[in-house]
């Protein structure tokens, strides 16, 4: 099997699909709302969140057996706004630009339900490899429906990609604007996220019937 | 064998295939079919959905018949000089050829592409799903053109129908059990998606778009476009009841539209109480400005003077208005279902309607946003109607045992 056992890449696989947190458990939704309008800052809020989990995961699995349980949610608090605020200082030195687009959701990672999650059902109770891999796994699936919304509300909504015409100039109307396309404002709304994270979930669940309530 | 009885004949020859709900569909289109219930006693009555919503269409033909006048003479008026304004409802300056031949251009592509794609993605769900087709889109096929401005380009009404009956009605499960009316989301789509061809003072008349910034343009603004922006407007009392205005395909008459719904009450499809309700919302919101006005809060310099300033019942016959109360507002599947409910529903559809038409310049028209509103709330406002019903009634009984 190489490096990963079955069981680890079932740790990372499954997030991906059939437990994504978005799609299955409707977590972290309001980051992907808000941040999709463009594909670029979809992708850098799913590597921030990669690296939060990632680490963070790992740090509180260390220290799982000493962290009196009655006071665990605070120290899993400041270990995630510890993590946020050194992806949020590294976007402001080196990503100026993008760190003002992104603003507050940055920060709001602090507040997003995936990582309290995953710490207080996983972390807390594995070893820091398999923790690891469980965050990693997680954020990527986060991650993974961010670029895809992220993807269909900038190609339709802007008619760019990464900020690129990729279907040629609205004002000068050369492309597909020629023959009298327009770009779709709504995209561009935070509703036509939740569309669109909602068709995706209808065609995950019309692939895969077990995912199917019963009610 | 008539044809009747071939088709019958057909459709039990291919039952259970999949393309078997397609054909069913234009079957009971056509004729009753042959079969009939088979078990207990049942309501007895000749009103199937199919006949329900043709009822509705046919209150729809009036308005779309006179839509497709008014798109020409909207247009010619302001291309020709030596057109005069019509006077009266029969005058000859707008019911003649030249009109008819420029609406029916205009508006017959929009009827083709809203049932054409709205029927087809029905059809689509209904051989995936292997269900009936549903009679839903019949009503909302005829509605859809008549809301949408006369030059809207055809593809974007083919994404927006797709988006409306899929996303609107199918993923709920389809007619019946929609939130949305289906229509109303389909413009709502439409309005946010490509805001410069379903809003602002070009899109209204047929023509409007292409000559804009030239010498010759002409100007498509509509009544409500002209007083949020606070300008004078050139129309009498008679030409908005009578529809002689610019504005979206079928929505500009209100004597048709008041026709409409009297038909509608007479048949007992629509909900008089609905209509009446709104009506009365809508008079107590413009009273309720105009008397704003006439204490002197705000001054002439105020940007909702224009709006504010109309004569109250003038806002019952501009704009959507009269259309959105009897047509959409009224539609059984997403209004409230208990009585109390009907009247509570409908005045806050009128309220909300001339709120946003008075204070979001961006939305000149209020009532497409009221009636998306209400629709959401009129299961809770159900529920409470009823809790309170049986509240009001274990009192009685108390009081009765006691």
């Amino acid at each position: 099997m190489g490096l990963l056992s079955k069981k680890d890449s079932k740790l990372i696989m499954d997030p991906l699909a059939d437990n994504n947190p978005i799609t299955i458990q409707v977590l972290g939704i309001c980051s992907a709302l808000a941040i999709t309008a463009q594909l670029k800052p979809s992708i850098v809020m799913a590597v921030s969140v990669l690296f939060v989990m990632g680490v963070g995961n790992v740090v509180i699995s260390l220290m799982r057996n000493i962290i009196p349980s009655k006071i665990r949610i605070i120290v899993q608090l400041i270990v995630v706004a510890t993590l946020v605020i050194i992806v949020d200082q590294v976007l402001k030195a080196f990503a100026y630009s993008l760190s003002k687009e992104l603003s507050v959701f940055i920060g709001l990672i602090i507040t997003n339900c995936i990582i309290m999650g995953r710490f207080e059902a996983f972390a807390l109770g594995n070893g820091p490899w398999k923790s690891f891999l469980d965050g990693i796994g997680n954020a990527a699936g986060y991650g993974v429906i961010l670029i895809i919304v992220g993807f269909f509300r900038e190609l339709l909504g802007s008619g760019t990609l990464f900020g690129f015409p990729v279907l040629g100039n609205p004002v000068e109307k050369t492309g597909l604007y020629a023959i009298g396309y327009e770009n779709n404002g709504f995209m561009v709304l935070p509703p036509m996220a939740l569309i669109v994270v909602g068709i995706i979930i209808w065609v995950q669940r019309s692939k895969n019937k077990e995912l199917i309530e019963e009610n | 064998m008539g044809l009747k009885q071939k088709l019958h004949t057909l459709k039990q020859k291919y039952k259970g295939t999949k393309m078997a709900p397609a054909f069913n569909a234009l079957h009971t289109f056509l004729y009753l079919p042959n079969e009939t219930t088979h078990s207990g006693a049942h309501v007895r009555a000749a009103d199937d959905l199919k006949r329900t919503m043709n009822t509705v269409i046919m209150a729809l033909i009036p308005c779309l018949i006179f839509g497709m006048f008014n798109a020409g003479y909207q247009a010619n008026l302001q291309t020709d000089p030596e057109i005069t304004k019509a006077m009266g409802f029969f005058s000859g300056e707008f019911w003649n050829w030249t009109n008819f031949v420029i609406g029916l251009w205009k508006v017959l592509p929009l009827v083709i592409v809203s049932y054409g794609v709205g029927l087809a993605v029905e059809f689509l769900f209904a051989v995936i799903k292997g269900h009936e087709v549903e009679e839903g889109y019949l009503v909302t096929g005829m509605l859809v053109p008549l809301i949408v401005p006369i030059d809207i380009p055809l593809w974007m009404l083919v994404v927006a129908v797709v988006f409306g009956v899929v996303i609107g009605k199918e993923v709920f499960g389809g007619t019946g059990m929609n939130i949305l009316n289906p229509a109303l989301t389909i413009r709502a789509f439409l309005f946010f998606a490509y805001p410069t061809w379903m809003s602002g003072d070009k899109v209204w008349v047929h023509g409007a778009v292409e000559t804009a910034g030239q010498p010759d343009a002409i100007s498509g603004e509509t009544i409500l476009g002209s007083l949020a922006q606070g300008h004078e407007i050139s129309y009498s009392v008679m030409d908005m009841f009578l529809g002689f205005i610019p504005g979206s395909v079928g929505e500009t008459s209100t004597l048709l539209i008041l026709l409409g719904a009297l038909f509608l009450i007479f048949t007992k499809i629509g909900s008089w109480r609905i209509m009446l309700s709104a009506v009365l919302g809508a008079l107590a919101m413009g009273l309720l400005f105009n008397g704003v006005v006439s204490a002197g809060w705000i001054d002439s310099s105020s940007k909702f003077f224009g709006l504010m300033n109309t004569n109250f019942w003038h806002h019952l016959i501009i704009g959507g208005f009269a259309f959105g109360a009897v047509y959409m507002a009224t539609d059984p599947v997403t209004a409230s279902q208990t009585n109390r409910g009907k009247w509570i529903y409908g005045f806050l559809i009128g309220f909300i309607s001339i709120l946003i038409r008075v204070f979001n310049p961006a939305y000149p028209e209020g009532v497409m946003l009221a009636i998306l509103l209400m629709n959401v709330f009129a299961p809770t406002i159900d529920h409470y109607v009823i809790q309170g019903n049986i509240k009001k009634r274990m009192k009685r009984l108390k009081v009765k045992t006691a």
